[in-house]
């Protein structure tokens, strides 16, 4: 039982990688991997957002959708979902840290439009998980969003000062980056 | 009521997503008030960092209008009386490289307080005006005097005084600036029993 949840974590993590394997999340990938230290502090915020919206979701879907036989209305009620445990975390980190909702800033509402944390809560039911594999899903998820933006951060740090010929400077070779490092990440692809 | 909704599927739907909203938006409205925020709680930590002079040299009336302002994004050097040492304390809280202390705004002075000259003060009420702290003691022909704990050292009393009595001496050290004063060199050797039985010996 511990170890199907190792399975999962570790799938999710590295093999079925949310931003380099399944492409999604790009946006606050590219956005906000300029400096390490916001790449942290947003890889963090998404971290408690992806694991919380994993979770109500599904628990919104099994028991109250299903049993009223709306399950069309996931998409819109997940969204819902996502925005309103966003909302609450900006409020409660407001009360309890403000320093670490200075440094946040923006990026917490962007979260809300992170494409990754409705992947997550939809492909959640589309493979039939319960609730434990559901938590430990957006878990692996948000871990493996948290790992690539981090060593993207460190990577692009290097970048800037990198003698790096004009045409690509600047996005062009963040991009080409962000391919090489998926290409390595499909090196992942027999691992579990 | 219940029988139109639950046999009516598009209704049920409506019913269902517009219950979701109400129990968020109760929970959303429960956290707002649970975890209101009052004022700006960094400016507040900033405040408690500046050193309450209210001296007016960071170029705002006091040290809170001169918090909301770096909270706002002001820079953190204009503060000549906390110095070195409160830019460095706001460096950390706010987690930005620390910078020396802008000269436009004066320079970081030895702690001074206020003495005004007793017998020359002739009880005009000026200087209690323009203490910003409520440090200075009098009336209106009678003679004023500083009370030294309150007093902040902003030289603000000075310039009203008009018949100059007032003084800014520097602040005779606490329990907190004493130090353990060094052995001089002289005496060193004799500080260990050995060493001075040893030049008891050779004498």
């Amino acid at each position: 039982m511990l170890g199907d949840f190792a399975v999962l974590l570790i799938a999710a993590v590295l093999v079925n990688n949310f931003v380099l394997v399944q492409f999604l999340g790009l946006c606050p990938f590219m956005g906000v991997s300029n400096k390490l230290d916001t790449a942290i502090g947003m890889s963090a915020a998404t971290t408690f957002v992806l694991t919380l919206a994993s979770v109500c979701s599904f628990l919104i879907y099994r028991y109250l959708l299903e049993p009223l036989d709306l399950i069309y209305l996931r998409t819109m009620s997940f969204i819902l979902v996502i925005a309103v445990v966003v909302q609450f975390t900006e409020i409660v980190v407001r009360k309890t840290s403000p320093l670490l909702h200075r440094v946040l800033g923006v990026y917490l509402p962007l979260i809300t439009t992170n494409c990754a944390v409705l992947g997550v809560a939809l492909l959640n039911i589309n493979q039939a998980h319960n609730f434990m594999e559901s938590l430990v899903y957006g878990l692996g998820a948000a871990l493996g969003f948290s790992l690539v933006i981090v060593l993207f951060a460190a990577m692009r740090e290097r970048l800037v000062v990198a003698d790096v010929p004009e045409p690509f400077q600047g996005a062009a070779i963040g991009m080409i980056t962000a391919g090489l490092a998926s290409l390595a990440f499909m090196g992942f692809a027999g691992l579990v | 009521m219940l029988d139109i909704i639950f046999g009516n599927p598009s209704l049920l739907a409506l019913a269902a997503l517009v219950g979701i909203a109400i129990v968020f938006g109760a929970l959303l409205g429960f956290a707002a008030d649970r975890f209101e925020v009052e004022g700006n709680p960094l400016s507040d930590q900033i405040n408690a960092i500046l050193p309450q002079t209210q001296c007016g040299q960071c170029g705002y009336p006091g040290c809170r209008p001169y918090a909301e302002a770096i909270t706002d994004g002001d820079s953190i050097n204009k503060c000549p009386p906390g110095g070195e040492d409160t830019i460095q304390a706001l460096a950390n809280l706010l987690d930005v490289e620390p910078e020396p202390l802008d000269v436009e705004h004066g320079v970081e002075a030895e702690p001074t307080v206020a003495y005004i000259r007793e017998d020359e003060c002739i009880g005009c009420t000026k200087c209690i005006q323009a203490c910003p702290v409520d440090a200075i003691l009098g009336a209106s022909k009678l003679m004023h005097t500083v009370i030294i704990d309150e007093c902040t050292g902003c030289d603000l009393c000075v310039e009203p005084c008009p018949v100059d009595c007032i003084d800014m001496i520097t602040r005779e050290g606490g329990i907190q600036d004493w130090y353990w004063p060094l052995p001089d060199g002289q005496n060193r050797k004799s500080l260990i029993t050995t060493d001075r039985g040893a030049e008891q010996a050779a004498a």
